[in-house]
């Protein structure tokens, strides 16, 4: 069985300005990885190149051994990456997340309504489900998001900072949603900032600065020497914050 | 009002309503997309280039009649549309800049062109200038056929691909991720926005029909939430703009079509504005008492 997700030798560039550099690291089955780095590390665009959405300069990324097939990943992206005030409520949002299986042409029918009306329930947002997408909070966006990605059913999620200016309800129930699919076998890939909650979030960290730092155990890897040499110049201030 | 109705049992006037009508129903439908798709301005650069095709197609085919001049159209908006990509992604430019040159440029150059045939006094010549502001009065049947299985063909394309065509819409990235052809999507929906503007033309005019596209757009966002009623609505409203403002444009004077339509489109557009404010107080109003039916406070 390959590995959920497999980055070999991945450089990539926005035009001519480089992100990523030589980034290689492999995920195994049933885990709660961070990708963890400063601004700029190039933790959005790797999960990009991962989604197969930015072409790599170099290497590539392979998910169950496949270089191209994105069908088994679920995607939350950034939630300022769309426009909240298009005219839709958060149950159809949720069931696009059963387009990818549906195949062309054909319409979601009762099975996907159920689908999306469960996969709400488990986010908290049942009674929300006729809701105009631009009437949620911020943190009931996100948790649309997440529950789109859950009626993908797949088997390796990748979340693009799902803790991102969420409010305390919100930032628990996705917490424990991505415990649950970790413990279910699936793996789960977060791209994260808040260096407080990286130990008690994650099992894995990866750690970025454009190039790899280290990946590994959390206990094993998230040390203040790893963080400091991700961080560089903001290093002193991540290391106090990492003490708490 | 009445000069309007009497006007419809006149074969030629019910002739023009009719084009007008089916105009407006393809543009308000595909409007929708390009509104929500932030491709307004785009629409109005595609239109704008849509005229040195219509005078090239008149210098090769010697006649302002035929679908030599639609052809002619289509081809040099979907040029501009090429144009738009490629600058976009080649230079630094910002997508605004880029469409108000293409727009700029193509207009210019069709400018020329119309000029240039006016001055060498071509036979047959006389009313490729209508395509500038548009003139409904000179649509006959088999135009209106033509219009027809256009938007026929461009409405069923819409309702089959109606899931991927939402999913693109609202989230490009996504659709990516999930393994739809997303550029090919976009291209679609463009390629059916040429369509439209290729198709109403003569009607309304390149100058000003992107209004015709945008605005019943805007008009039905105020009424309704879903996506569907949406482009319903839409689809109703362009086609009672076209109908009445080409009964007007043919009946009253000539003056011409396009901004006799675009004024009714308008007219609606600022009707329906109080429309969302009103709806989204109704909703509070609403969520309210039903709270307090339940017995839960407003968290």
């Amino acid at each position: 069985m390959s590995a959920p997700l497999a980055v070999r030798g991945v450089s990539a560039a926005y035009r001519s300005e480089p992100v990523l550099w030589d980034v290689s690291f492999t995920i195994p089955e049933g885990r709660l990885v961070g990708i963890v780095g400063p601004n700029g590390a190039g933790k959005t665009t790797l999960l990009k190149v991962a989604m197969g959405l930015l072409r790599p300069v170099a290497g590539s990324v392979e998910v169950f051994g496949d270089p191209v097939d994105r069908s088994r990943v679920g995607y939350v992206p950034q939630r300022s990456s769309v426009d909240w005030d298009f005219p839709t409520d958060a149950r159809d949002v949720v069931e696009m997340g059963t387009y990818g299986r549906l195949g062309w042409l054909r319409r979601p029918g009762r099975r996907e309504r159920r689908t999306a009306e469960r996969c709400l329930d488990r986010v908290g947002m049942l009674d929300l489900a006729d809701r105009q997408i631009g009437e949620l909070s911020g943190g009931q966006q996100q948790r649309v998001f997440l529950a789109r990605a859950l009626a993908q059913d797949a088997r390796l999620y990748l979340a693009d900072e799902p803790f991102a200016g969420v409010d305390y309800v919100t930032e628990r129930i996705v917490v424990d949603i991505l415990r649950e699919l970790r413990d279910e076998g699936r793996s789960v890939v977060v791209v994260h900032h808040d260096l407080a909650t990286v130990a008690d979030y994650f099992d894995t960290v990866v750690l970025l600065n454009r190039e790899l730092v280290a990946v590994g155990p959390t206990a094993e890897v998230f040390t203040s020497e790893n963080i400091a040499r991700a961080y560089g110049g903001a290093a002193r201030r991540a290391e106090e914050l990492h003490r708490g | 009002m009445g000069d309007l109705l009497a006007a419809l049992g006149d074969y030629t006037l019910r002739t023009v309503a009719l084009g007008a009508a089916v105009l407006g129903l393809l543009g308000g439908a595909l409007g929708t997309f390009a509104v929500l798709r932030r491709q307004s301005l785009l629409s109005d650069a595609l239109s704008h280039a849509t005229l040195p095709g219509v005078v090239l197609g008149f210098l090769v085919t010697g006649t302002t009649s035929g679908s030599g001049l639609m052809v002619g159209a289509a081809v040099t908006a979907a040029l501009a549309a090429g144009l738009v990509l490629v600058v976009v992604q080649r230079t630094r430019l910002k997508q605004d800049a880029v469409l108000a040159l293409v727009l700029s440029v193509f207009f210019g150059v069709g400018t020329v062109l119309l000029t240039y045939v006016a001055t060498t006094g071509a036979s047959g010549q006389s009313g490729l200038d209508r395509f500038v502001l548009g003139q409904a009065a000179g649509l006959v049947a088999s135009d209106v056929r033509v219009m027809a299985v256009l938007t026929a063909v461009a409405l069923a394309v819409v309702a089959l691909l109606y899931k991927e065509l939402k999913l693109v819409a609202f989230d490009p990235t996504f659709a990516r991720a999930v393994g739809y052809p997303v550029r090919r999507l976009e291209a679609l929906l463009t390629a059916l926005l040429v369509v439209a503007i290729v198709v109403g033309i003569q009607t309304v005019g390149v100058v000003l029909i992107a209004a015709l596209l945008i605005t019943p757009a805007a008009a039905a966002r105020q009424w309704t939430d879903r996506l569907a009623v949406m482009v319903v609505l839409a689809a109703l409203l362009g086609a009672v703009s076209g109908a009445v403002g080409a009964l007007l444009s043919a009946t009253t004077t000539d003056l011409p079509t396009g901004p006799l339509i675009v004024l009714v489109a308008t007219g609606i557009f600022l009707v329906s504005l109080p429309a969302r404010a009103l709806r989204t107080r109704l909703g509070a109003r609403r969520e309210v008492s039903a709270r307090r039916a339940k017995g839960v406070g407003v968290r």
